[in-house]
């Protein structure tokens, strides 16, 4: 037997996700204040010249959220917990230590990249995938990287069995794989335009429906495998854990995880209703977003009952409040997303407030909520030290829990303010109001929407404060702590 | 005749009646093999509350345990 007693598990690359997520959140996050602002008062988009217009920036705010401060958070906690549930350390293999650096460099010199790529307004022009090829190839590298290093890491395991979040991440990996490769498929204008085109801008290999079919197929189901998957294997982790709770029951967190996969994909359809899309495939994708309910709710509800007969902690742990309000906002973001993909709802909600809305009460309260509590768990154990103030997690808590109420409720009022507007008609039949009617009325909801994220980043800002002082003077931890994360008051 | 899309539409149709078939019978495959007492899946809810690096796993990988020994 291998002798196991100077061994300790490596958090060097986990350490250096922590860091690009909070700098990738508290850039991304900054932005898309400054953007909520530019929507409610026009002149904001002349402050840096072309850098500063809202439609340079929106793709900024959008890529740097989800594939920088996401998906950092995403490895960070990977390459934490992974080691913790397999038993394995990565100081075992200097491969996989290897890979996993190269991993997180290869990974943020792109990423600055793609920043500065969308700044100068370089766009392959689709939502959420607006990177050029060269940075698309960049990405495929990093991801058959993170394949290398999870793929190894699994392969050198001392527990047999993968706990349920390795299944969330292996599904992670394997979905954003497929999604990314088939809906970036694109060509240089330059070879389809007989030489007069540009090599580094590209068009879709598809056209028309097609095109829009692929896109949001990658659309949607870019929320299931970066905003959802991957954040319920965190979950997963974290909340038993901090809370020194079993999963409630591990054959619901299997029945979920299946039931997610072979629902999920279907879904992305559900963005083009009413639009040239075969009607049976709107229908479809109608009926397996609400069928998504049961799937969505039923981790949700695994992970609340996790906290049975436990619930006093959610008063003295404000990890755990994070924990639970986030596991709360996904039960309700899985249950508007259905009610907006039924046709008649989805006739007044398309193209309104009510869209942006329903993602941010998912990626702020579910995602952001998510991620803080994973990192500050992570942080005790990782920088042996007690996390710098409870008071300070407890003020980013309901700074951001006020941010994210005031922004979709706002939300919810504008879009469908906004929706009726467009659709209201006079006796004869005359549309009632003209664009700027809805502009002009929906003019305080987006100034709210403004106050909401000045307070959400707020609480960002509180976070990397927090952050930052545990992992430099707090006090010394002797020992590693089991269950709840220590903090000073 | 049928055209491309309907068989598009059919064929769909038709997988996800399979799948759901597959899935509800992973559920009953879970539900049988615990009340058989083949499985115990709540024990592996224990990998994440005991994972120290020195903790004894849940189950011990073999493929590891006999490449160490056969190391040896």
């Amino acid at each position: 037997m291998q002798s196991n007693a100077a061994l300790e598990y490596d958090y060097s690359v986990a350490k250096l996700f922590t860091y690009a997520t909070i700098l990738f959140g508290i850039l991304g996050m900054s932005v898309g204040v400054l953007i909520a602002a530019q929507l409610a008062f026009p002149e904001l988009n002349y402050l840096f010249g072309e850098y500063g217009t809202f439609s340079r920036l929106r793709p900024v705010h959008t890529n740097t959220v989800i594939f920088g401060f996401m998906i950092s958070g995403i490895w960070a906690t990977y390459y934490y917990l992974s080691q913790r549930v397999l038993k394995v350390s990565m100081a075992e293999s200097k491969f996989l230590m290897f890979i996993g650096k190269l991993h997180f460099w290869l990974y943020f010199v792109g990423a600055l990249a793609a920043v500065v790529s969308l700044l100068l307004g370089i766009s392959a022009s689709k939502e959420y995938a607006e990177f050029e090829w060269p940075i698309d190839i960049v990405i495929v590298l990093v991801w058959v990287l993170w394949g290398i290093s999870m793929f190894g890491l699994i392969g050198i395991r001392r527990e047999k069995s993968l706990y349920i979040s390795m299944w969330y991440f292996i599904a992670t990996f394997l979905g954003v794989a497929m999604l990314y490769l088939f809906n970036n498929m694109e060509v240089p204008t330059y070879f389809v335009s007989g030489g007069i085109g540009s090599i580094m801008n590209s068009v879709s290999m598809y056209s028309g429906t097609n095109d829009a079919l692929v896109q949001w197929w990658y659309g949607h189901n870019a929320v299931a495998f970066v905003f959802t998957v991957p954040i319920i294997a965190m979950n997963y982790y974290f909340l038993p854990k901090e809370s020194g709770q079993a999963i409630y029951s591990y054959k619901l967190s299997l029945l979920s995880f299946w039931g997610l996969m072979f629902v999920y994909l279907w879904a992305g359809s559900h963005h083009l209703i009413y639009s040239t899309v075969p009607d049976w495939m709107q229908t479809m994708g109608s009926i397996f977003s609400v069928i998504l309910i049961l799937p969505s709710w039923g981790s949700a509800i695994n992970m609340l009952l996790t906290m049975k007969g436990e619930w006093n902690q959610l008063t003295e742990n404000p990890i755990i409040k994070l924990l639970v309000l986030g596991s709360t906002f996904y039960m309700l973001s899985t249950i508007e997303g259905p009610i907006q993909s039924i046709k008649s709802v989805n006739a007044i909600a398309h193209f309104t407030d009510w869209i942006p809305g329903h993602v941010h009460d998912g990626v702020l309260g579910w995602v952001g909520f998510m991620t803080f509590a994973g990192l500050l768990h992570m942080a005790p154990r990782m920088f042996k030290r007690e996390i710098h103030s409870k008071k300070l997690i407890e003020l980013q808590f309901w700074l951001q829990t006020t941010g994210i109420v005031l922004y979709f409720t706002a939300m919810w009022i504008a879009g469908i303010t906004q929706g009726m507007m467009w659709r209201a008609v006079d006796e004869y039949g005359n549309l009632m109001y003209s664009f700027i009617d809805t502009v002009a009325a929906l003019h305080p909801y987006w100034v709210i929407r403004t106050l909401a994220g000045v307070l959400y980043l707020s609480g960002v800002f509180i976070f990397a404060y927090n952050m930052i002082k545990t992992m430099t003077s707090s006090k010394e931890l002797a020992q590693e702590p089991k269950n709840q994360s220590p903090m000073a008051a | 005749m049928i055209n491309l899309v309907e068989v598009q539409g059919y064929a769909r149709i038709i997988m996800t009646i399979v799948l759901v078939i597959i899935l509800y019978g992973y559920i009953l495959h879970l539900y049988r093999s615990e009340k058989k007492g083949e499985r115990d899946y709540e024990k592996y809810g224990k990998i994440a509350l005991d994972d120290d690096i020195t903790s004894t796993p849940v189950e011990k990988n073999p493929n590891l345990h006999q490449k160490k020994e056969g190391e040896k």
